[in-house]
């Protein structure tokens, strides 16, 4: 057989021509895909870059929650979770958990009496090799609706523009039950004293495939004794991590697990919206906050609390936040594990 | 037969188009996932991972099939140049699609994320828990994937510039059906 004849040169430039739409075609598609078209696009980049405070980004930490102390300790489940979630967490038993107290600040030398949220980030490992993460703060709901709300919100609150917190404000009214909690909320003085939420809402699958829509919340075993702003600031400016280190030693602090179930058209998909007080709630266990480690050389630090990392069992729900919070701190990760010479560890002995 | 030359095996050219469509899915994918914070962040992580592994799969099954199999020889007049792009990208192909889902797997392994494939199936750590590597390993997944992208465009220019302009055989080869009515080659 003969070889078929080569191109005239009028074909060769439509073949040249057709060879560069494919190629120039498929770079267009890459680059619209990679959100280079569209520099409106929220971003984890965008999110993450948004929470840069005036000092500059605090390299090597992580970009939100960046004060915080390391914990190890037990979840101490007492079976009852098994009724909503088939993950082996619930299953009567002790399972070891990481964790991270911590404040919600961008800045890691920020005053502990400065900061408004405080949260919990935990890892619950089980021997089945699953793991449940989660990361927790203290206010009873979120400030706003929605992810996107929330980055004009961090912008909002950096802009330099006076007007434009009210602007937000006027936007997204549901900061205003926010900016009342904050005001009138009781301070304390200790972190084994605060109530952490989870506020985003996921999904429990029993062993027969039946879901719920939950929330969960860490009940503190601690009573609150409210302390004023005023009388923290005259605390040394890491007063809640030696506070909280010296009470560890004097034995386990604890920690109840309360998983509260939504009723049909609860607002599942917002976590500014808290739930009626009366919704079903399960407790299926006890936090036990065993030892306190610092986080520079702490096993906590190189740990990213994403939510989503979630045991078979338990699933995302239609709270967009997750998925956001997942795309952020993954990025924010990236970030600090790059940086890790500007927070270097002091022992050497420190690798989890 | 086209000067004497052969066309990839039946399983080599399935092969071929399977990884194809997987790994420009996969590219997709991952550019589109690091781009945004919507829910489909994580139905697309969740596709990006147990994708990486069969194209891991795949690709280690393509290497033995070539090593067994061979590949047809390239068009004597081929200039030089040519012939050595040609064998180096497809050393460079062969390299990403083993080593980018190694990459990502090793990333996630030394982030200590668990690293799930679908429902209860999970995959061992193959690093150690390590800052370092994690920056290492994304970097080169991060910049790994550009030019795993920039040298399939420059494949499918070169696929292209073979069926279209110097109709040599070579596009042939690998096509899922032939386009000139040659007789089966002998496989």
């Amino acid at each position: 057989m003969t070889q078929p004849p080569r191109s005239s040169t009028r074909s060769v430039l439509g073949s040249l021509v057709l060879i560069a739409v494919v190629v120039g075609g498929g770079a267009a598609a890459f680059a619209y895909t990679a959100g280079w078209l569209s520099p409106q696009r929220l971003t984890p980049d965008k999110l993450v870059d948004a929470f840069t405070p005036p000092t500059g980004e605090p390299l090597g930490h992580r970009r939100n929650h960046a004060k915080g102390i390391c914990f190890t300790g037990m979840f101490e489940a007492n079976g009852a979770g098994s009724a909503l979630s088939a993950a082996q967490v619930f299953i009567r038993g002790q399972y070891p958990v990481l964790g991270r107290f911590n404040l919600g600040t961008p800045d890691p030398n920020a005053p502990d009496a400065t900061v408004r949220v405080r949260g919990i980030g935990l890892r619950i490992s089980t021997p089945d090799g699953q793991e449940w993460r989660s990361a927790m703060i203290d206010p009873p709901f979120f400030p706003v609706s929605t992810p996107q709300a929330f980055y004009e919100l961090l912008v909002a609150s950096a802009s330099k523009d006076p007007n434009a917190m009210k602007t937000f404000a006027g936007a997204h009214p549901e900061i205003a039950a926010f900016g009342a909690w904050a005001k009138s909320a009781p301070w304390t003085g200790s972190y084994a004293e605060e109530r952490f939420n989870s506020l985003n809402s996921f999904v429990f699958v029993d062993s027969s495939g039946m879901e719920k829509t939950v929330r969960w919340s860490l009940l503190p075993a601690a009573q609150p004794i409210p302390v004023s702003p005023g009388d923290l600031a005259k605390r040394g400016p890491d007063f809640l991590e030696q506070e909280i280190t010296e009470r560890v030693r004097g034995g386990p602090l604890r920690w109840t697990m309360v998983v509260a179930v939504a009723n049909l058209g609860d607002p599942t998909a917002d976590p500014s919206q808290a739930w009626p007080e009366d919704r079903r709630a399960v407790e299926v266990g006890t936090l036990a906050v065993q030892r306190i480690q610092a986080e520079r050389d702490g096993p906590c630090r190189d740990i990213n609390f994403d939510p989503t990392v979630l045991p078979s069992g338990v699933r995302t729900s239609d709270d967009p936040f997750p998925a956001a919070r997942s795309a952020a701190y993954a990025k924010s990760f990236d970030r600090r594990t790059a940086e890790a010479k500007e927070y270097p560890r002091t022992a050497t002995d420190a690798k989890p | 037969m086209i000067g004497g030359r052969q066309r990839f095996t039946l399983l080599q050219r399935l092969l071929h188009w399977l990884m194809a469509v997987c790994i420009l899915a996969m590219l997709f994918i991952g550019v589109g996932m690091v781009s945004t914070i919507m829910p489909k962040y994580l139905t697309l992580v969740s596709i990006h991972k147990p994708l990486g592994i069969a194209i891991l799969v795949l690709a280690l099954i393509r290497l033995v099939v070539r090593l067994r199999y061979g590949a047809p020889s390239l068009p004597a007049d081929l200039p030089e140049p040519m012939k050595l792009a040609a064998y180096l990208s497809h050393y460079a192909l062969y390299g990403l699609m083993i080593g980018m889902p190694l990459i990502g797997w090793a990333m996630l392994s030394a982030a200590a994320y668990p690293v799930v494939l679908f429902g209860d199936v999970r995959l061992p750590a193959i690093l150690p828990h390590s800052d370092s590597l994690h920056a290492l390993l994304w970097n080169a997944h991060f910049y790994l994937a550009f030019v795993f992208f920039a040298l399939i465009l420059l494949h499918v220019a070169a696929a292209l510039f073979h069926a279209l302009i110097r109709r040599d055989g070579v596009f042939d080869a690998m096509a899922p059906v032939s386009a000139h009515d040659e007789v089966a080659p002998a496989e």
